[in-house]
């Protein structure tokens, strides 16, 4: 029997680790360090319909903890991803979640459609929650109706399951939990990053030439685990968390708000080996608690 | 291959203003394919700073598993690694990067090496590749001031070496661009490294000369999957950009637009 295996809509788990969207490219460059097939998924970088060249630099500026980015969602585009990175992937034996981005639902719609069928690709990530472009994005994930909308037009194309990330930028996230819930989302996937901004001493300006970007890393941790903790009790989908994770430890706390699995992001900057080494650290764990298997942990938070 | 390593400094010494010159042992060194290329130091084991710090090799010996790091101790976490003693042992992801080649420069060749600052340091490996297979260095070395200057006899005991200081308290005053239009060098192909404003000044006064350029930029994993330190190109649609970490740090003349 497999302790850490996990079973989600579209997705059986070897283990509940998996890069985030956005650190982790197309799984290339991680692939040249180490094995990937040793992941429980891939959620691969953003997919946009045109090629995306993304924001002026410096798009990173360090910050206590953790860092602020706004790359602005850059990436070759629906058909060089399908064509290229997904093609590339095959060689893995590793489910794959693929992110979509768009600046509106049609464009949304057209990607989710065609990537959907890919055939490694098992599940869809509706990005609704980028805080660093113009158009689209995040705009669908502060508001209800709308990323109720975007989720149903989604979910009517889509050949696999649909989980939803959510933006910790509201005053109330279990809302726009619930409202895509009700609109057919299979899962969430939370949080992305938190808005923020760093100054120059010297300057008093902006460090990121976008002016503002999503702050993520350890930092953000605490804010994760607690919406995590409001999400999972307001919906009935599974979970999968992320924000500041670091280590097995990290990885034992959002299982225990609710999450069903796990993403590793701004990690994977600090030590490219770090997925792999969750993974072999989290059967000790599981010992020292005196569970068997890595599904006892989940919504331990919640038991009377 | 590119290999995590934890590397044990076995010298370290301060050789200029802010400028840490540190030796570090260990097997990653084997894997060191050209001068120009960098590592990854993670400066603290806990999160704070968090990113890596990419520094530039300034040579390094492969049968001694040693290689030379020399960086300017100016923010929180290069000061954080300048602080390290001998016989601590540091976290280092490396080699990264694509260096300069010494094959572009036959032997009997002149090679021009214009270096700036925290820049100058890669080029100190290349001048030693280049005059090991006959090519004739001339190296150009831009500083700020007379305390900013280093290397400055390692250089020049591998070929003719000018310093230039902005405010002239050591050698020629100016920047490297005025000292080469006072004194012409008559070379091939010219390899250069240092601020963004010099190496575009570098690149129009050389524009019919073969050359190569590092560049710097923020970084974030160091390994090309995150996408912060990309540049636009000159050449447009093909490749619209590059990536300063895994495409580079160094690229032909006219490649990256600056």
């Amino acid at each position: 029997m497999n302790r850490l295996a996990v079973e989600l809509p579209g997705l059986s788990l070897k283990n509940p680790i998996m890069p985030a969207s956005g650190c982790f490219g197309f799984g290339k460059e991680y692939g040249n360090l180490y094995d990937l097939s040793q992941l429980g998924a891939i959620m691969i970088k953003a997919t946009t319909l045109e090629t995306r060249f993304g924001n002026p630099t410096p798009r990173v500026a360090e910050t206590a903890a953790g860092m602020l980015n706004a790359i602005g969602l850059q990436n070759p585009g629906l058909e060089r991803v399908m064509a290229e990175e997904l093609t590339r992937l095959q060689q893995h034996d590793v489910p794959i979640i693929a992110n979509v981005a768009g600046s509106e639902t049609e464009d949304y719609v057209q990607v989710a459609e065609a990537i959907s069928k890919a055939p490694n690709v098992n599940a869809l990530e509706l990005n609704i929650s980028c805080p660093n472009v113009k158009c689209g994005g995040i705009a669908f994930g502060t508001d209800p109706k709308l990323a109720a909308e975007l989720t149903s037009a989604v979910k009517a194309v889509s050949s696999v399951p649909v989980y939803v990330k959510l933006s910790p930028n509201v005053s109330d996230i279990t809302v726009i939990a619930k409202a895509v819930e009700a609109a057919g989302a299979d899962g969430i996937t939370m949080i992305n990053t938190l808005v923020g901004m760093r100054l120059d001493r010297k300057t008093g300006k902006p460090v990121i030439a976008n002016g503002t970007g999503g702050l993520s890393g350890p930092a953000v941790k605490p804010v994760a685990i607690r919406m995590v903790y409001e999400v999972s009790k307001a919906v009935n989908i599974p979970i999968i968390g992320m924000g500041g994770v670091t280590d097995a430890g990290d990885v034992i706390d959002f299982l225990s708000a609710g999450a069903s699995a796990v993403a590793v992001g701004t990690a994977n900057f600090v030590n490219p080996f770090v997925c792999p080494e969750i993974i072999h650290a989290l059967p000790a764990l599981l010992d020292e608690l005196g569970l068997e298997t890595i599904t006892e942990l989940i919504g331990r938070s919640h038991a009377v | 291959m590119i290999v995590q390593n934890r590397m044990t400094i076995c010298a370290t010494r301060q050789i200029a203003d802010n400028i840490i010159e540190m030796v570090l042992e260990g097997s990653l060194v084997k894997e060191i394919a050209s001068p120009g290329q960098f590592v990854h130091i993670r400066v603290t084991d806990t999160f704070e700073p968090l990113l890596r710090r990419p520094i530039s090799i300034a040579s390094f010996d492969k049968e001694k598993e040693q290689m030379t790091l020399i960086f300017r101790a100016e923010g929180r976490g290069t000061q954080l690694l300048a602080a390290k003693q001998i016989g601590v042992e540091v976290d280092v992801l490396g080699p990264l990067g694509n260096g300069f080649s010494a094959d572009n420069s036959a032997p009997g060749e002149t090679a021009l090496l214009i270096g700036g600052g925290i820049g100058v340091p890669p080029l100190y490996q290349l001048s030693k590749e280049l005059t090991a297979k006959g090519v004739h260095c001339v190296h150009i070395l831009g500083f700020q001031t007379a305390t900013a200057v280093f290397y400055e006899d390692e250089f020049a005991a591998l070929g003719e070496t000018r310093i230039v200081t902005a405010d002239g308290s050591a050698g020629e005053q100016g920047f490297v661009t005025d000292s080469l239009a006072r004194n012409p060098v008559d070379f091939t192909t010219y390899y250069t490294c240092g601020p963004t404003p010099m190496l575009h000044a570098v690149q129009q006064t050389f524009h019919d000369k073969q050359g190569f350029l590092s560049f710097e930029q923020r970084m974030g994993c160091g390994i090309g999957a995150c996408f912060a330190c990309v540049c636009e190109t000159q050449t447009g649609q093909d490749m619209p950009y590059v990536k300063v970490c895994s495409d580079g740090p160094v690229f032909p003349a006219g490649v990256v637009a600056i």
